[in-house]
């Protein structure tokens, strides 16, 4: 699904924010991505996002080289992929249901299909009575659901998510962690950056650990549940 | 459709394969439906948005009018000008007026003996009688007129020549052999005002064009910003769609869509400015033609130019919000 091959990323006038990263990601496969801040993570999650190109070295999603995607197709690129964030970047302005459908009515959905897949994926997340509020009035991890939601209603193969627990309680972060293994569990790959080292130890997925822009560690946790 | 949150369903998919193959089987489908439907849905929610601040809508539409009812304004006066002065070729009239001792009967044998010239259109007689009593109901002097023991005007053959491609030089020449004739007095060439008149108007419908377009420049400036405010209000909102996925078509198309509104909205505040004036000087008008002798008062916009205006102002707010789009949406780019 995702294969890092010796990527180099560097901003202009700072040291290397990833040095020759190599890593694959299989479909259906779902990790972690954990280091301390400055490691490399959000930059590591924007190249995939094509939010910045590589320096250097290959990157390819589902077989497609990146590094040869032109500006113009970086949308479609987009479009294949769930991004969730750790400030939900919800539009405030819209109803719950709105901002769930953007991706669908970004692709030119018709209002049917539109209205089907949001509900169904409102229902997945638990806030099906909540379609017609606004974000604003909604809980932190209510608006993090949402968020998700959103990285999910046109059924992307990939689910890329920035510190989705980062600012959440440790019961809603594991309501967030089961939503993820749920994708996962129905073939979506799913690429998740955390520091939240005590959630990742308990769960059977595996850690690309990133250290200075270098990764160090690539396995499974010890003493996982099962 | 509401579920308890207790009883989750499945997911609606079985396999990532299921998946991608059901999302572009269903994409197809509704491709061009949605299309359009976007498009429509767009038209109307750019709307909404603008009426969600009428005051701020109601001033830039307003900039807009009146920067497009100025020149609209000077084009229909001119145009009424023009239409007053009459046809060119019909007003290149030669007037001969005849001596005192011409009796009505030579009067009118001169008018059918010039009639039969190749270079003459028509003849008009108007004797000295048909002249005391237009000049009288006409000139507001009708009263000294009465005063007078004999009729002081001259009977008048009124020619109409028939000119090859409007040289004037022909004229002269036909005006100089008419003026030898032994019944004329005098022979008048009445074009010389008539061309300077159309001078004139030449002149001030450049000055018109030249403000016209300084004026759509300013229209397109006027959009242009407001567009690119709008932009800068909602640059969260770009990113946002932009990180999910949106072309930028997508995300250019609710602000192409706020500059042909504006546009609308303007060409329309600009029809009822223009529309309101017309009606103030519709009296006033009436009565200075009334005084020239002539029937002509001034018309509200007929409806090729009201859609020219309306159209203009769409495509003027559609190209100025193109202009702010291009220049303003790719500098917005999620980091």
């Amino acid at each position: 699904m995702i294969r890092f091959d010796s990527i180099t990323k560097r901003y202009p006038g700072s040291q290397d924010a990833l040095s020759q990263v190599s890593f694959q990601l299989d479909k259906g496969e779902m990790a972690f991505l954990t280091g301390p801040s400055g490691a490399g993570k959000s930059t590591l999650l924007k190249l995939i996002a094509l939010i910045e190109r590589p320096s250097r070295g290959q990157l390819l999603i589902d077989g497609k080289n990146l590094t040869k995607v032109s500006k113009r197709k970086i949308p479609y690129v987009r479009r294949k992929m769930g991004i969730i964030f750790q400030d939900h970047r919800l539009l405030f302005d819209r109803t719950v249901f709105d901002n769930v459908a953007l991706p669908l009515i970004i692709s030119g959905y018709n209002r049917s299909d539109i209205e089907r897949r949001v509900r169904a994926s409102l229902d997945m997340v638990g806030l099906l009575n909540k379609e017609k509020q606004y974000p604003i009035t909604l809980s932190g991890g209510e608006q993090q659901r949402i968020g998700i939601a959103r990285a999910i209603v046109h059924k992307p193969s990939l689910l890329l998510a920035d510190e989705p627990t980062g600012n959440l309680d440790p019961a809603l972060s594991w309501e967030i962690m089961g939503l993820f293994e749920q994708f996962n569990q129905v073939g979506v790959s799913v690429l998740i950056a955390s520091h939240d080292l005590d959630m990742i130890s308990r769960l059977p997925y595996r850690v690309l650990k990133l250290q200075q822009g270098q990764l160090v560690a690539d396995g499974y946790p010890k003493g996982a549940r099962a | 459709m509401r579920r308890s949150q207790g009883t989750r369903q499945a997911p609606p998919v079985t396999s990532p394969r299921e998946l991608r193959q059901g999302a572009s089987r269903g994409h197809q489908r509704s491709w061009l439906s949605g299309y359009f439907t976007l498009h429509l849905s767009m038209a109307i929610q750019s709307l909404g948005r603008l009426f969600r601040t009428p005051f701020a809508t109601l001033m830039t539409a307003a900039v807009i009018g009146i920067a497009l009812a100025l020149p609209t304004g000077l084009y229909v006066m001119l145009d009424n000008l023009q239409q007053a002065g009459g046809n060119w070729d019909d007003s290149t009239q030669v007037s001969l007026f005849l001596k005192n001792q011409v009796s009505e009967d030579q009067a009118l044998a001169l008018a059918h003996r010039l009639e039969q010239r190749r270079d003459i259109q028509a003849v008009q007689y108007i004797s000295a009688e048909q002249a005391l009593a237009e000049f009288q109901s006409q000139s507001g002097f009708g009263a000294v007129l009465d005063n007078l023991n004999s009729n002081p005007l001259p009977s008048v053959l009124v020619l109409r020549p028939l000119l090859v491609d409007d040289d004037p030089s022909q004229a002269e020449a036909l005006v100089n052999g008419l003026k030898r004739l032994p019944e004329v007095d005098v022979a008048q060439l009445d074009m010389q005002w008539l061309k300077r008149l159309f001078a004139i108007l030449e002149t001030i419908q450049r000055g018109v064009m030249i403000i016209a377009i300084l004026l759509g420049l300013a229209v397109l400036l006027t959009v242009g910003n407001t567009i690119r405010l709008a932009i800068e209000n909602r640059r969260d909102e770009i990113i946002i769609t932009k990180l999910i996925g949106a072309t930028n078509a997508f995300i250019r198309r609710p602000f192409l869509y706020y500059g042909v509104w504006y546009g609308l909205f303007g060409g329309l505040l600009a029809l009822i400015l223009v529309d309101i004036s017309i009606l103030l000087l519709q009296e006033p008008v009436t009565r200075l033609t009334g005084l020239y002798g002539s029937a002509y008062s001034l018309g509200l916009l007929d409806f090729t130019l009201s859609a020219t205006i309306l159209s203009g102002g769409m495509l003027l707010g559609l190209v100025g919000s193109w202009i702010a789009v291009g220049r303003h949406l790719s500098q917005i780019e999620p980091r």
